[in-house]
């Protein structure tokens, strides 16, 4: 691939020397900050966060033996010194008294949690000796590993070794999936995570769904703000009045599930009035006089009715994104998985952004670095006789990471082979994946089902085994190598011991590796000579990364005028605005436009999404997340209220077109929200009962999400296709 | 004389509250309690609607009724910037500083005493920002010098339009909202 050898050519070889040299400045920051610190003998042990997936740079306070706080590493170039408030609140998953403690044997029937506590040496026992079973019965490809994080490389690494290819996370086909395979289809390669968007340099800046704000992926709200700072013009889509949407010069409200007809008409507006980036297109486009003719139908006034959006509004926000080209970000989103046309609709956005001439120039998309840390020199894993068994027969082509809920079928109907034995890192299956029954009845079908996390989650309690891991700020994890602005390495290490039985992922991994006779696929000797081997291969020292958290290498052309050489990894090499390999595969080889179908009379469609103190449903049972937010509210249209005679602070139950009813939650009536839809806050509503300080606070949208629209093109399961109605009764 | 204050840009601000949780984590705020909290203010109709978000907290008012109705003198004037504090070991709990305060800043903590905002000063007296101003992801908080016409705060008062609370109250509120 281009983009490949690209990235290795850009690659350095002198990392050392220009880390050392950039991080000394920095480090004067860093001590300045701290210095009321080391005089009161308060200790401070830089790591980086793990309560989501961005990953910052921590540093970690502790006061008398007591963990005390968590602020930004100055030196990290994802958080610049300034945590979001999850990770401020990350003390808590230290405290959380509902954590796991030591590790569990079921005692009764799956699900009934009812536990005995057991050695680490029973549990791992236990779990090596079925995996030797199923692997003996039904080979080692019948178990899959579901792993959420960079917590879980060495289980990861473990079970490779043990011989299966089935590793996946509900972070492609329950989120981003639908993005990167749009973007990869057009642009040839992925948005990825951290996302490559150049939100600071961007002077417009369009959300389709995105709310930024609320979802506190760190940099980039740090970015947004800098942006408005900056007087960035703002134009935000969305059926709810988001915070991004009270920062926006334009603001769209546009009707749940109809954004493609929007950007089609955006695009036809661009293409008619011939305010694409002209020389963009002549040097890098392939297929735009198809796609220019395609476009032709899609006026404004056709897409007035689908989305409610008048025409002249259509009209002057595509003028707008013009105006400020190549400057002009039109943000992909991550979780995109909302109508079954995700991955369409994502390509649309590259479209268009393709027009505007943003990718690969400042204000647009950047061209994101790494730093050239290899892999520890582990012998070759077991080639498995079998291919994954998330996507038989390649169903869904343009899938090019697993598929969670292929793997859920497979282990359903053995087909295309039997699935025995599930492992679970750090995910919540029941709370990720569609259709909560669909899981737990392939749950049913398993000869195993190990959980391993820091809390008592839903999946937790379906589990045979569950195993406790010590949290981020008690425990080494793999090193950080992001792809990034600028190339960086960042280690995770203990701030405080874990307070009962826990123990890191790296610890457990080879422990049950050696269980399993696979002890040489762990040569080093503890952790730390891991991290030595990997960093003295380039030349960086351990002893540095201790003590600064972060090594940072020096900066690398991001944009083309940069010098990032405009290649574009796709089949004709080009950017795709017309894509002959969809239409190989039977698919538009332009995005067209389906009307979404709509719920029952007296039904809303349930719109859901984040709020900044949270992540997933993992932080529930922090005590100073919970603080801050315990439970979540259903947000009504007072319109929507009236007509439900729903007062204010009220509880109800949501009842979906499937008769499933939810746990009570709060009514919120705002003007924040279309009449047509109502919003919850995703992650609450609890049901495990080892989560005693979340249990029963809030409602869960997993548990109302049981319709789901599978994207034909990699698999994706999209949610925002749920419809509910109210239940008073509760007082 | 320094008179410390706050400028918070509301245009940036998007209500994470990151500030809230920071100060409870520096000030070992108890569970349950919060001296800061985000308020929305948000008017008009769907969809033309207008939304001002700000973190909000003790104002340290120039003219502080809590300090003058305080029956044991706990509720005073910090020597250093204006800044209004209470002596725990002086405060009997009787409530009359919460019911003065027209912010509703104050709380009575778990332990007897009024409690609320003290702008971080164990901070501020050793060169540091307050904790809420320091984590702000967004950059929108700004504390310093109001009497100081360099400050950065004094500088963005006299080059943005800005607005303090319930200024009719008379209390002088020392904190002020760029719009």
């Amino acid at each position: 691939m281009n983009s490949l050898s690209r990235r290795k050519f850009l690659k350095i070889t002198g990392a050392a020397v220009g880390a050392a040299a950039a991080g000394t400045t920095i480090l004067k920051a860093g001590g300045s900050a701290t210095s009321k610190g080391s005089a009161t003998g308060i200790r401070r042990v830089p790591t980086y966060c793990d309560i989501c997936f961005w990953k910052c740079g921590t540093i970690g306070y502790v006061r008398d033996g007591v963990l005390w706080k968590v602020e930004g590493n100055p030196l990290d170039p994802l958080s610049k010194g300034r945590l979001c408030p999850r990770g401020t609140g990350g003390i808590g998953a230290h405290f959380d008294p509902d954590r796991l403690r030591a590790p569990l044997m079921r005692k009764k029937n799956r699900g009934e949690e009812e536990w005995v506590e057991v050695t680490w040496d029973e549990a791992l026992n236990f779990i090596a000796d079925k995996l030797q079973r199923i692997k003996i019965a039904y080979g080692p490809e019948a178990v899959a590993l579901f792993s959420h994080g960079i917590g879980g490389n060495f289980i990861k690494h473990t079970m490779k070794a043990y011989g299966t290819p089935n590793i996946s996370a509900p972070s492609f086909a329950q989120c981003r999936g639908p993005r990167d395979v749009g973007f990869r289809l057009t642009f040839g390669e992925d948005v990825s995570s951290p996302e490559r968007t150049d939100i600071r340099n961007a002077q417009c800046i369009v959300l389709v769904g995105s709310h930024l704000g609320e979802n506190m992926h760190n940099t980039q709200v740090q970015e947004f703000a800098e942006a408005i700072g900056k007087g960035a013009s703002i134009i935000v889509v969305d059926p709810r009045f988001s915070i991004a949407a009270s920062k926006a010069k334009y603001y769209l409200p546009i009707k749940p599930g109809t954004d493609l007809a929007l950007i089609l008409a955006w695009m036809h507006v661009i293409v008619r009035e011939e305010l694409y980036d002209r020389d963009y297109i002549g040097k890098y486009a392939f297929g735009f006089e198809q796609f220019a003719a395609h476009i032709q139908q899609f006026t404004p006034e056709w897409a007035y009715p689908e989305t409610g959006i008048e025409p002249e509004i259509i009209r002057t926000t595509a003028r707008e994104m013009a105006r400020y080209r190549p400057a002009t970000l039109v943000h992909p989103g991550r979780h995109v998985t909302w109508y079954g046309d995700d991955t369409q609709r994502s390509r649309a956005l590259a479209l268009l952004n393709a027009l505007l001439g943003s990718w690969g120039r400042k204000g647009g998309f950047y061209y994101p670095v790494s730093m050239d840390v290899p892999a520890y020199p582990y012998p070759p894993y077991p080639k498995p006789k079998r291919e994954m068994v998330d996507n038989p027969n390649r169903k869904y082509p343009f899938a090019h990471e697993t598929i969670t809920t292929g793997i859920r079928e497979a282990t359903l109907t053995g087909q295309p082979y039997p699935v025995k034995g599930w492992l679970v890192y750090a995910t919540n299956l029941l709370h990720a994946l569609p259709n909560e029954q669909e899981t737990v009845k392939a749950i049913q079908k398993l000869d195993l089902l190990v959980v391993i996390d820091v809390v008592p989650s839903e999946i937790a309690g379906w589990a045979d085994v569950v195993l406790p891991e010590s949290v981020y700020l008690e425990r080494f994890d793999d090193l950080n190598v992001e792809w990034f602005r600028e190339p960086f390495v960042a280690i995770r290490q203990p701030v405080v011991d874990a307070p009962y039985e826990q123990k890191p992922n790296w610890w457990i991994a080879r422990k049950l590796a050696e269980n399993l006779g696979l002890g040489h696929f762990y040569p080093w000797s503890d952790i730390e000579e891991y991290f030595k081997t990997r960093l003295s291969a380039v030349g960086l020292s351990y002893e540095e990364l201790k003590t600064r958290g972060i090594i940072l290498g020096p900066k690398q052309p991001n944009y083309f005028h940069e010098g990032v050489p405009p290649q574009f990894p796709t089949p004709s090499g080009k950017i795709e605005f017309y894509s002959r390999q969809l239409a190989q595969a039977g698919f538009d080889p332009v995005p067209m436009y389906k009307r979404p179908a709509t719920g029952p009379p007296g039904y809303y469609r349930m719109l859901y999404g984040r709020a900044p103190v949270h992540s997933f449903s993992r932080t529930h049972s922090n005590p100073i997340l919970s603080d801050m937010m315990d439970e979540n509210e259903v947000w009504v249209n007072p319109v929507t209220a009236r007509r439900h005679a729903l007062k204010k602070d009220q509880y109800v139950r949501l009842r979906n077109q499937d008769g499933i009813v939810s746990n009570r939650i709060k009514v919120k009536i705002t003007e924040r929200i279309r009449p047509d839809c109502v919003y919850v806050v995703h992650g609450f509503g609890h049901t495990a009962r080892g989560l005693r300080h979340a249990f029963g606070k809030g409602a869960s949208d997993a548990q109302l999400i049981t319709q789901y629209a599978t994207d034909p093109l990699m698999g994706g399961t999209a949610m925002n296709v749920n419809f509910v109605t109210f239940e008073l009764q509760e007082t | 004389m320094a008179r410390y204050g706050m400028v918070i840009d509301t245009t940036k601000c998007v209500g994470c509250m990151d500030c809230v949780v920071a100060c409870k984590t520096e000030n070992d705020v108890p569970q349950g309690y919060n001296r800061d909290w985000i308020a929305y203010d948000t008017n008009g109709q769907h969809p033309n609607l207008h939304m001002e978000i700000r973190s909000e907290r003790c104002n340290h008012c120039d003219n502080p009724p809590c300090v003058y109705c305080c029956p044991c003198g706990a509720s005073h004037i910090h020597e250093r910037g204006g800044v209004v504090l209470v002596y725990h070991d002086k405060c009997s709990g009787c409530k009359a500083c919460i019911a003065a305060c027209p912010y509703d800043a104050r709380f009575i903590h778990p332990e007897g005493y009024a409690d609320k905002c003290t702008f971080c000063i164990h901070r501020v007296e050793t060169g540091m920002d307050p904790a809420c101003v320091s984590v702000c992801p967004t950059y929108c908080m700004h504390f310093g010098d109001l009497d100081d016409p360099n400050s950065g705060v004094s500088r963005l008062l006299s080059s943005r339009r800005n607005h303090p609370l319930i200024d009719e109250a008379g209390t002088r509120p020392q904190i002020f909202y760029l719009t």
